[in-house]
C-alpha cells in the first residue's frame, strides 16, 4: 500500500485489505465478503482513490476476517488485478496478488438458460478459464458457453 | 485426447486432426463383422427422439455383433417418475459397455460423462454438440473429394443456429488451406462468438449474402428449424431464403458435392435429387460406417 493512501482511511489491527480494487468494484467485494446490514467488525471503504499504478481503486479493510480459497477467487473474477494484505498487529505480515484460476468450481452461474447447471439436476457450475484475445474468458465445463469476465455472474 | 480405447466423444472440440482421421480412416476400411464387438452392450439412451442418430448408431453395433439396450423418448420410463440424469446413468453403466446419449440439455453429455465409469458417446445435447454427425460430415467429404486439404466449403442457410455447421467449421480449421463461404440471410449469420473464439486467425473465411457457388468443391446446406426461433414471425420472414434448385446448381463445379444433414424441409429441390453433385444421401449413409468405426475404437482401441 502506497503512504499517501494511508493517511487517508485508518488501519486494522487484524484482518485482510484488499487493496487496488477495479475503481467503483467495492460494493461487489464486500458482497462476496458477505458484508451486509448487521455485520459486527470494523470495515473501511475506500472508493476512487488515487492509485499510482491504475489511475483509481478502490480498497477495502475488514477487522478480524481472513478470506478462504473461493473468496479469493471471486474477487479474482471481478477484480484481477487485486491484492490481498494479511494483516498481524498493524502490519503486513502477507501480500498477494489475486490469481484467477484455471477451474472455478461452484462460483458463476452459467449464463446458458438451457445448461444443465441450470437445470432440476443439481449440477455444481464448473468453469474453465481461456486466454483470448480481448483478455481471459471462462467456458463452461459441461455446456461450453464461453463467458467474458465482464459478464460474469457470481452464485 | 490421445487414444480412443476407453475414451468418451462429447465434443469436436476434444479432437484434433490425428484423432479425426483415425475415425476416417478406420471408418473407410471397417466391414460388417458380427464376431468384432459380440457380447458388447450399447446403452442407447435417447431423452428426445432422433430418428437418423439412433437408428444409425443402433445399426453399427448391430453390424459388429453387438447388441443394444435403450429408450428413445422418455415416455414409459422412470425419467418421467422423476429419476434424475445422474441415477439412469449409474443404473445403465451397471448394464452397458458403452452409452450412446441424446440430451435436450446443454451439457448433459459431458455430465453423463465424468459420471459413468464406461465411455459415453454424445449423440446430441441440445443446441452445443454432435461430434458423430461432424465426422460422418467430414468422412463424406473426404470420400468424395478424396482429401480435406485446400477445399472451398460453401455453408448455406441457418448458421445462426445450426449446430453442424458450427461444428464442422471448428473441425475444418485442423486442416490446411480451407477456405469457408458463410452464404446465409444477416438474421442468420454465424455467431460472432464463432467467428471470433473458434475461426478467427485459424481458417480463411467470408461472409455474404449472395448464393455464389461456381468455384466451391462442397455446398452444405442447412435446414432453417422452427424450433430454434424466439418467434414465429422471424422464421417465415427467413424461411426459404436460400433454396437449392437446379437454376442455383447449374453454378456448380462437375466434380462438386451437395451435402445436407437432412432432414430437409423444402431447401433442396427434389428434382436436384438426380444431378451427380447430390450426396447427401450418401452422407446419411455413412453414418454407419462412421459408427461402426467409433464404436469400434473406443471399445476396442
Amino acid at each position: 500500500m502506497e503512504e499517501k493512501e494511508e493517511l487517508k482511511v485508518s488501519k486494522i489491527a487484524e484482518g485482510t485489505v484488499i487493496d487496488h480494487i477495479r475503481a467503483g468494484r467495492a460494493p461487489l467485494v464486500l458482497k462476496i465478503l458477505g458484508i451486509e446490514a448487521g455485520f459486527p467488525d470494523s470495515v473501511i471503504v475506500a472508493m476512487n482513490v488515487r492509485s499510482t499504478r491504475y489511475g483509481k481503486k478502490d480498497i477495502v479493510k475488514v477487522e478480524g476476517q481472513f478470506l478462504d480459497e473461493e473468496k479469493i477467487n471471486k474477487i479474482a473474477l471481478i477484480s484481477p488485478q487485486a491484492t490481498i494484505n494479511i494483516i498481524r498487529s498493524y502490519k503486513v505480515v502477507k501480500k498477494d496478488q489475486v490469481e484467477l484460476p484455471k477451474r472455478l468450481v461452484g462460483i458463476v452461474k452459467c449464463p446458458n438458460r438451457n445448461c444443465i447447471t441450470n437445470s432440476p439436476e443439481g449440477v455444481e457450475t464448473i468453469f474453465h478459464t481461456e486466454a483470448s484475445a480481448g483478455g481471459p474468458r471462462l467456458r463452461c465445463h459441461y455446456c461450453e458457453e464461453s463467458v467474458e469476465l465482464a459478464e460474469v455472474e457470481l452464485l | 485426447m490421445t487414444a480412443w480405447r476407453g475414451a468418451d466423444l462429447i465434443s469436436i472440440r476434444d479432437l484434433g486432426r490425428e484423432e479425426i482421421e483415425k475415425v476416417l480412416d478406420r471408418a473407410q476400411t471397417i466391414r460388417p463383422d458380427s464376431s468384432l464387438l459380440r457380447g458388447r452392450v450399447m446403452a442407447s439412451l435417447f431423452f428426445e427422439p432422433s430418428t437418423r442418430t439412433q437408428l444409425s448408431f443402433a445399426t453399427a453395433m448391430e453390424r459388429l455383433g453387438g447388441s443394444v439396450i435403450g429408450f428413445s423418448g422418455v415416455e414409459g420410463t422412470s425419467i418421467q417418475k422423476g429419476e434424475s440424469l445422474y441415477d439412469t446413468i449409474k443404473m445403465v453403466e451397471r448394464y452397458a459397455d458403452v452409452i450412446v446419449i441424446r440430451h435436450p440439455l446443454e451439457g448433459s453429455a459431458r455430465f453423463a460423462a465424468d459420471v459413468a465409469q464406461i465411455p459415453v458417446i454424445n449423440a446430441g445435447d441440445g443446441a452445443n454438440q454432435h461430434p458423430s454427425q461432424t465426422l460422418l460430415d467430414l468422412f463424406t467429404i473426404r470420400r468424395f473429394c478424396g482429401r480435406l486439404d485446400g477445399l472451398s466449403i460453401g455453408m448455406v442457410g441457418d448458421l445462426k443456429y445450426g449446430r453442424t455447421v458450427h461444428s464442422l467449421a471448428t473441425a475444418l480449421t485442423h486442416f490446411e488451406g480451407v477456405k469457408l463461404r458463410l452464404i446465409s440471410p444477416p438474421l442468420l449469420r454465424m455467431p460472432p462468438r464463432i467467428l471470433e473464439e473458434e475461426l478467427r486467425g485459424k481458417i480463411e473465411f467470408e461472409e455474404t449474402e449472395e448464393l455464389e457457388l461456381s468455384d466451391l468443391d462442397v455446398v452444405y446446406m442447412t435446414r432453417i428449424q422452427r424450433e430454434r426461433f424466439p418467434d414465429v414471425e422471424e422464421y417465415e420472414r427467413v424461411k426459404g431464403a436460400y433454396i437449392l434448385d437446379l437454376e442455383a446448381c447449374r453454378q456448380l463445379k462437375p466434380e462438386a458435392i451437395i451435402l445436407h444433414p437432412l432432414p430437409r424441409v423444402g431447401e433442396i429441390d427434389p428434382e436436384v435429387d438426380r444431378l451427380p453433385q447430390a450426396k447427401y444421401f450418401e452422407q446419411a449413409a455413412s453414418g454407419v460406417p462412421v459408427r461402426m468405426a467409433l464404436l469400434s475404437l473406443i471399445l476396442l482401441g
